[in-house]
């Protein structure tokens, strides 16, 4: 305030005037979406009633947020003590990822204040979509619990701290049954168009496909994130962060490997079981293996080969190849391979407010992110707290 | 840890136990078959008979207190484009033109009113119903309006109000339940001057279109169209020309939509008992070779002081030892020099005086022991 020169100067970084337009586009969009409805700012219509606020939004968010739950499985359940220097930063991120899920749902639902009704009013358990409401509520909550140390920590309550801490192991426990259910019954969700997605997409296993693929989408955004950290916010990370990171990545990268080979291998079963073969000579079969070869194959090979050259940064750049994989899936599912066989004029396609609130709901992710990492103890140790993380 | 492994488990048994004890016949005793509640009712549409008049839309459009579309309902131009309900239609008429007939056909479409419907089992509110009377009723005092009951319905009926910002409802036909209770016909049977829409049980319904196609083969192919599709609707077609060509799906199958997630749904209870060993025992584990490591580490330490104090031991042993017979030999080369010295004194001060040799060689002797 005193020196208003160098303030106004700081203030207007490139950072902060894109993020400003993305949040007065999304601020004109969501005042045209609570006045005129959906009709007015999105291209849905009665074939297609899914658009990219469930493909992308809720889809791709939930599984890119998997990091949490599989970085605490790794430390606290298979004992991996040093991967402790990613548990943090994903568990913000999951936590971020499924708040904005829930942020996006009350653009998408008809009557957002009605999204407690599933859990609290009228239960609808025959619904795969209730077992997913359910388990994205309780998640959440974990989720906000499992992240309260770090801002006990900050805000120097030890009672608080001491007492989180002490029930820490059962939220992890909690977290991981959790995650399994809603992470595999978002694919499940399609269990009942058949006749809609794309026999190549829909399959008999695909809770399984949506499950094993959340675990090595997790893996790959604690990869990525932490590049993208490791470039913009050095200056909040410590020593055992910096050195332990390139172990993270290595282990990550190395069992994301496996796993995205056995899903592969589960894949070929499934198109096997229910005899799809004869697609895979189609357009949709080109389509199905660019997704299987293109995004999940080579990557995990590339993974393979970064492990034994210890290369990071190929492991790194092979992440967010990995990512955009997870991405083009969930939109294969949800939109691309959906209704398949509507002629093209009856297709979906999102409009520019839709991308733009998209865009907006991920750009508050980011600032939420960077305003906590550069504030709470997330990418290095609270001095009070050094072994207790 | 700040809970008891039985209080963990207490807790875990109690979620499992809700999880199992309220999830009504997610999937109900094998051998078990619903095949609709008795004497449901259901409507026969007749394509054969059916002229595309379009009464029957005006007559939804009226019953059901339905906005006046742009287009009146005698401009039979409509018919040409292919439609489907919308918010404000709860039904329409198509036209199709078969290649090898001379008239086109003309097909109704409007929610099928399944025996086990895909929307009502997607449905995460209950909003929406399989009424024993046959319709499928919606309620939308419960729709939070999520829209999966769009997504699971294989016939693309559920509309969707998207230019309602706060209070948008799915709309569908209703078979007139309102007026069945009333004891009066739905809309459309009631007004159809050809009575190409029949009205009954769907037992008898289906009956009266077996009866169509056995007394006129050639006028109908030989499929009654809902009586097994999707596990079967309460509406059922009868058709001169195959339906694929029509827009009525033939690769639907027969299994009820509930039936392809009740899997799924069952494993959930499962999932979650078998994840809690799992997990556990995996922490378990991890935890027993973190202490075994310990241990080991404890018994390899142990090892090398024990070996490492026996070698020291046994240095200062040898030490010991050396250090006496070096102590020994240093004693005797005095002595042997103390000697030699005395011998050489004796020399020197004659041979007659020996006792005083004797003398010097005594007295030597305890002063070097002190010096050592």
């Amino acid at each position: 305030m005193a020196q208003p020169t160098p303030r106004a100067n700081t203030l207007f970084t490139p950072f902060n005037v894109v993020t400003g337009i993305i949040l007065l586009i999304g601020g004109i969009v969501t005042i045209l979406r609570f006045t005129k409805g959906l009709g007015a700012v999105t291209n849905l219509d009665d074939n297609n009633p899914w658009g990219i606020w469930i493909g992308f939004d809720l889809l791709c968010g939930v599984a890119l947020a998997a990091g949490g739950y599989v970085t605490c499985a790794a430390c606290y359940i298979f004992g991996l003590k040093k991967f402790r220097v990613a548990v943090r930063p994903a568990i913000l991120t999951a936590l971020l990822g499924y708040a904005l899920v829930v942020l996006a749902l009350h653009y998408d639902v008809g009557r957002p204040w009605r999204l407690p009704f599933p859990i609290f009013f009228s239960q609808g358990t025959s619904s795969l979509l209730f077992e997913v409401a359910l388990c994205v509520f309780l998640y959440l909550s974990v989720l906000f619990l499992e992240f309260t140390p770090a801002a006990f920590e900050w805000l120097h309550w030890k009672r608080a701290r001491y007492i989180i801490g002490k029930i820490s192991l059962v939220l992890v426990i909690f977290g991981i049954i959790l995650s399994t259910l809603h992470q595999s019954s978002l694919g499940a969700l399609f269990l009942i168009v058949p006749s809609k997605l794309h026999p190549l997409w829909h399959s008999g296993y695909l809770a399984v496909y949506f499950f094993i693929s959340s675990i090595f989408a997790g893996m790959a955004m604690v990869i990525f994130e932490h590049a993208i950290v490791d470039r913009f916010l050095h200056d909040e990370i410590d020593e055992e962060h910096d050195i332990e990171s390139n172990n993270v990545a290595l282990g990550f990268a190395k069992a994301a490997s496996f796993l995205m080979m056995g899903y592969l291998m589960i894949q070929v079963i499934g198109i096997a079981i229910d005899n799809d073969w004869h697609h895979l000579g189609t357009r949709w079969g080109l389509w199905y293996l660019v997704e299987m070869v293109g995004f999940v194959g080579l990557p995990a090979v590339v993974y393979a080969i970064g492990v034994r050259e210890q290369n990071i940064k190929l492991l790194q750049w092979t992440s967010g190849w990995v990512v955009l994989g997870i991405i083009l899936n969930r939109l294969n599912v949800s939109l691309v391979a959906f209704n398949w066989q509507l002629p093209l004029d009856q297709r979906y396609f999102p409009n520019f407010p839709e991308i733009m609130t998209t865009v907006f709901i991920v750009t508050i992710g980011v600032v939420l992110f960077k305003w906590i990492a550069t504030r709470m103890p997330v990418l290095h140790v609270h001095p009070d707290y050094p072994d207790d993380h | 840890m700040g809970i008891t492994r039985r209080q963990f488990f207490g807790w875990m048994s109690a979620a499992i136990g809700s999880q199992v004890a309220f999830r009504p016949n997610a999937n109900a005793a094998p051998g078990k078959q619903f095949t609709g509640y008795d004497g449901s009712m259901g409507v026969l549409h007749d394509i054969y008979r059916c002229i595309g008049c379009r009464k029957c839309e005006a007559a939804c459009n009226q019953v059901n207190d339905l906005p006046r579309p742009d287009r009146p309902f005698d401009d039979l131009a409509v018919l040409k484009e292919n439609r489907r309900p919308h918010a404000d239609t709860y039904t329409i008429v198509n036209k199709f033109d078969i290649p090898g007939r001379q008239l086109p056909v003309y097909v109704k479409k409007q929610c099928n009113h399944c025996m086990e419907p895909a929307c009502v089992s997607a449905c995460f509110v209950k909003a929406l119903k399989k009424t024993p009377t046959g319709a499928v009723e919606y309620d939308a005092s419960l729709c939070v309006g999520c829209r999966y009951c769009m997504i699971a319905c294989p016939f693309n009926i559920p509309a969707y109000e998207y230019d309602n910002p706060l209070t948008p409802e799915i709309t569908k036909c209703t078979l007139c339940q309102p007026r069945i209770e009333k004891g009066q016909l739905p809309g459309c049977v009631e007004i159809c001057p050809k009575e190409a829409l029949t009205f009954g049980t769907r037992e008898e319904l289906i009956e009266i279109a077996r009866q169509r196609i056995r007394n006129f083969p050639d006028r109908y192919i030989d499929h009654i169209y809902g009586e097994h599709e999707m596990g079967g609707t309460s509406w059922l077609y009868i058709s001169p020309a195959p339906f694929a060509g029509l827009d009525m799906r033939e690769d639907l199958g027969t299994t009820p939509a509930p039936a392809l997630t009740s899997g799924a749904l069952a494993a959930v209870p499962v999932v979650v008992s078998l994840w809690i060993v799992f997990i556990t025992g995996v922490y378990a584990i991890s935890k027993r070779k973190e202490q075994m490591a310990e241990t080991d580490k404890q018994a390899a330490v142990d090892d090398v002081r024990k070996t490492e104090q026996d070698k020291l031991n046994q240095t200062v042993i040898t030490l010991r030892e050396k250090a006496k017979t070096d102590q020994e030999a240093a004693i005797k080369r005095e002595v042997k020099k103390a000697l030699e010295e005395a011998a050489k004194q004796a020399a020197q001060t004659d041979t007659d005086d020996s006792s005083s040799a004797q003398q010097s060689s005594d007295s030597t002797h305890p002063g070097k022991q002190e010096k050592e």
